[in-house]
């Protein structure tokens, strides 16, 4: 199946660039995105329809996130990126510093029931500057051959009286800061409250001082899967797309808990300056459509961000979605304006905790 | 070039003695030209190096200094108001000249990247800067239409809200309210008309200004009493809040946009904002190189220590040194007897020991880190021959990863060539026949090592340790791949300023502090050993 799509992808560009051949219309676009599986599903869902319709040629290139290299490009006045794929925090804070084109966000098609875009992408994911994509989670999973009963909630994560063994998270106290205090019983939707106050920074610190001895601190998503595949931990947070991919594609015996998930989206924006940044906002509102998004899914287990594509996702992929009613039972949603306001003091809180 | 003719024109007595060449010209000056117009060449033949290292090396660590000072992200977004700001005196609220300056300049058009960066950058220092800036962008504009308005709601955020004008509007038809405040009962009962029940949850500006007016106008303390009583007295709420608008009457029309800001966000009344504002308002600071000092200015510019939870940058250079002196001395334990064995084995055993030497110099960084996760993992090779040869039991697995020990570990291997090189280098040219003749002269092997062996080999170990030394003080990757939580070196957190938190200023900041490390270590180094004996090859 997939060397047939493949060849016919390939068939369709070679098409493509025979029916394009000699016109200025053909760009080349340079996009920027996550490597590893996440870009992959792109190239699929994305970059091959669109080579096949525009017969662009498309440079697909990788980096870890944050806004380091948009910012110095931008300053430096060499913009060689057209489009990134943004967290959300960077995409507002790159919009705050203007170092991101203002997106005509209206020019966004319809959905393909009608709905005008505005309505149809779930809310908080349009902005200034940037066009959600995907809703991505951090999770929490466990190696089901090392544990003999089968943690549920995310306070099980940090009981390691029932569950003992080392657990993995990530190297930032996003995300952990949160998890922390709904495993102490803070209700979702008053965690950011309760981390705004001093008192309550404290409390999230005290419930991860009672696993830290026990933790590993992974930094790439790619690390965690493995971590659990060679028995470093016994459970590990990471995002649910690498889990995926750990547990369909390879088979691994990991089980995922949704409880208390901290999920987020991604978004496409386009550096200022950028060199084809019409083409790249023809892109964008291309790659955002009802359909592509939806076919996303079918590589990645990450949900699309509007509504009229969720009917669209296929039955194999609806229980892997973070957005499933079966997942979204406790979920919260990361608060990109916490953390654009205190992420840096919280960072260095959380070194010295570590480093201590 | 100009001046090689000149000293011929006037001769003086005692050139006219000196040595001349065929043209006439003393020989000293045609000496001069010749060596002239050679140093030229060879400068000319410098110059492209010179060229490229001033541009990619001198120019770069130039820029990283002036950043780690640079502060012009306040004085760029709001430069009035900055400038305002010096003269006040700390104590009271600012002045209300310096909140019209802040509201202006602030909301004013095409300023946004400014006032972006100008959050960001006040939030490095006090958290909640970011949005404050945010949120006070957005509100400004609405406050210059109407700073009466604004102040009311800003002195009591009732003044928004749709009950009190709900309760105010039915209010407007009993003559009791007409009698006391006559054109704000007018204003009302317009506003009714053309609101149809409630479609605007608040009255416009106009009625807000009438109502003020007539609130803070003077000898109209009986008509207050008047509609206090007619809204059933202070218990009920809106008849408490017209009590104490009206009692702070003058102060709000005295400074209306303070009260405003201070409803965009109750922190535009705290001092200790502003102080913020004032202190990182100068165009150069220190405050960056404070701060990689775990040192702080506090609200009255006195220089003291950051709050403990943040301390962490001192502490970080000194385990930075104490690994990077690991490291190497690590590195010279290990490289010394391979060293030493290269250098005595004859040609055809010792080159294949050097490319066994080489061999992992040629291998990529990351290879060879992830290798030895691969080697040190709780369930890696070296635990799992531990464990078969029963050292160690299941549960007692050697945590050797994720911790200062594989950091240790990770770096002695990947600088270890950068000691053997320089070792075998020297020890090649030491010749065997010292050695016999201290044998000769009655010193025992062990004797004869260390007093003229290890002597010789000391040039190899100074430049060994300067390389590895330098090397590990500035590692990066290896920290961050096998470091865990405690095995992070100063230089991951330069990283972390670049690449997280944007903050270009701080990780200057470090990167120069190690700098001035690294030049302190060096002299320490030329002073103790003395630079000339160090031989790379």
């Amino acid at each position: 199946m997939k060397t047939l799509l493949k060849s016919v992808s390939m068939a369709a560009l070679g098409f493509a660039m025979l029916g394009t051949a000699g016109t200025a219309s053909a760009e080349t676009l340079t996009i920027v995105s996550w490597g590893g599986a996440y870009t992959k599903s792109q190239v699929e869902a994305y970059h091959k329809p669109w080579i096949a319709k525009t017969g662009d040629t498309i440079n697909s290139e990788d980096y870890n996130g944050g806004l380091a290299e948009v910012r110095a490009q931008v300053e430096a006045g060499n913009v060689t990126w057209d489009l990134v794929d943004f967290e959300l925090s960077d995409a507002v804070r790159g919009c705050d510093e203007g170092i991101l084109e203002i997106l005509p966000i209206n020019e966004l098609p319809a959905g393909d029931d009608g709905t005008p875009a505005v309505e149809d992408f779930i809310s908080g994911t349009l902005h200034e500057c940037s066009v959600g994509e995907i809703v991505w989670s951090t999770v929490y999973a466990y190696d089901t051959t090392k544990l003999s009963s089968a943690p549920t909630t995310i306070a099980d994560f940090f009981n390691l009286q029932d569950f003992p063994g080392k657990r993995g998270m990530r190297k930032t106290p996003k995300a952990n800061l949160e998890m922390a205090l709904m495993a102490d019983g803070v209700p979702a939707d008053e965690v950011y409250e309760t981390l705004s106050t001093q008192a309550g920074v404290e409390r999230a610190f005290a419930k991860l001082d009672t696993i830290k001895d026990e933790t590993i601190w992974w930094e790439a998503g790619a690390q965690p899967p493995q971590l659990l595949a060679d028995g470093e931990v016994v459970m590990t947070t990471a995002y649910n797309g690498r889990l995926f991919n750990a547990i369909v594609t390879e088979g691994k015996p990991f089980e995922i808990v949704w409880d208390g998930q901290v999920w987020d989206i991604d978004l496409w924006a386009i550096p200022k300056g950028a060199p084809n940044k019409d083409r790249a906002w023809e892109f964008i509102k291309f790659a955002t459509d009802t359909t592509r998004l939806a076919d996303q899914s079918n590589y990645i287990s990450y949900g699309p961000v509007r509504k009229s594509s969720f009917a669209k996702v296929t039955p194999e992929m609806q229980p892997h979605m973070p957005t499933a009613p079966d997942n979204f039972k406790n979920p919260l949603q990361n608060d990109f304006e916490f953390w654009a306001d205190y992420g840096d003091e919280l960072n260095e809180r959380f070194n010295a905790w570590l480093a201590s | 070039m100009v001046d090689a003719a000149a000293p011929s024109s006037a001769p003086t007595a005692s050139s006219t003695r000196d040595l001349v060449t065929a043209d006439g010209t003393p020989l000293k000056v045609a000496l001069a030209r010749a060596t002239r117009l050679s140093k030229l060449r060879a400068f000319l033949l410098v110059a492209p190096l010179l060229l490229f290292i001033l541009v990619s090396f001198i120019f770069p660590i130039v820029q990283m200094l002036w950043r780690s000072i640079d502060n012009p992200e306040v004085t760029d977004a709001i430069p009035r108001t900055a400038a305002l700001l010096e003269d006040w005196n700390g104590e009271d609220l600012p002045s209300e000249q310096v909140y019209a300056a802040l509201i202006e300049e602030i909301s004013a058009d095409g300023m946004r990247q400014e006032i972006g960066r100008m959050g960001a950058r006040l939030n490095y220092e006090d958290g909640g800067f970011r949005s404050l800036i945010n949120k006070t962008q957005r509100g400004a504009g609405e406050i210059s239409e109407s700073p009466i308005q604004y102040a009311m709601i800003g002195f009591d955020e009732a003044w928004e809200k749709q009950d009190t004008w709900a309760e105010l509007d039915a209010l407007a038809e009993s003559p009791g309210f007409a009698a006391a405040f006559p054109a704000t009962a007018e204003k009302l009962r317009a506003w009714e008309t053309g609101n149809s029940p409630f479609a605007e949850k608040t009255p416009g500006a106009d009625v807000y200004e009438t109502l003020f007016e007539e609130l803070s106008g003077s000898g109209n303390s009986t008509d207050i009493a008047q509609v206090v009583s007619l809204l059933g007295g202070t218990d009920n709420p809106i008849a408490d809040l017209i009590q104490r608008t009206a009692a702070n009457a003058a102060e709000i029309k005295d400074r209306p946009l303070r009260f405003a800001l201070g409803g965009v966000d109750k922190d535009w009344n705290d001092t200790a904002t502003w102080k913020v504002i004032k202190a990182v308002s100068p165009p150069v600071t220190m405050s960056y190189y404070l701060n990689a000092l775990d040192r702080t200015y506090d609200a009255n510019g006195n220089i003291v220590m950051q709050p403990e939870w943040k301390q962490i940058y001192v502490d970080l250079f000194l385990k930075t040194i104490y690994v990077s002196l690991g490291v190497t001395l690590c590195c010279i334990v290990l490289a010394y007897p391979i060293a030493h064995l290269l250098a005595i084995l004859p040609a055809k055993h010792s080159n294949l020991l050097l490319i066994l030497v080489l061999l992992p110099f040629w291998t990529s960084l990351l290879v060879r880190t992830t290798s030895w996760i691969v080697l040190l993992q709780s369930q890696g090779v070296v635990n799992d021959v531990l464990f078969f040869l029963g050292i160690v039991t299941d549960e007692s697995r050697l945590q050797l990863i994720y911790n200062m020990t594989g950091t240790v570990i990770a770096m002695t291997h990947i600088l270890l060539p950068f000691m053997v090189l320089p070792l075998y280098s020297v020890m090649k040219t030491i010749s065997p026949s010292y050695l016999r003749a201290a044998r000769s002269l009655g010193a025992n092997p062990l004797v004869a090592f260390v007093r003229v062996y290890v002597p010789q080999t000391v040039p190899g170990i100074g430049a060994g340790s300067i390389l590895v030394f330098i090397l590990a003080i500035g590692y990066y990757i290896t920290p961050a791949l096998v470091g865990g939580q405690d095995g992070q070196l100063i230089s991951n957190f330069i990283a972390y300023h670049m690449q997280r938190s944007l903050n270009w200023g701080m990780a200057a900041a470090l990167g120069t502090v190690l700098l001035a490390g690294v030049l302190a270590m060096y002299w320490l180094y030329d002073r103790l050993v003395g630079i000339d004996n160090m031989k790379l090859g």
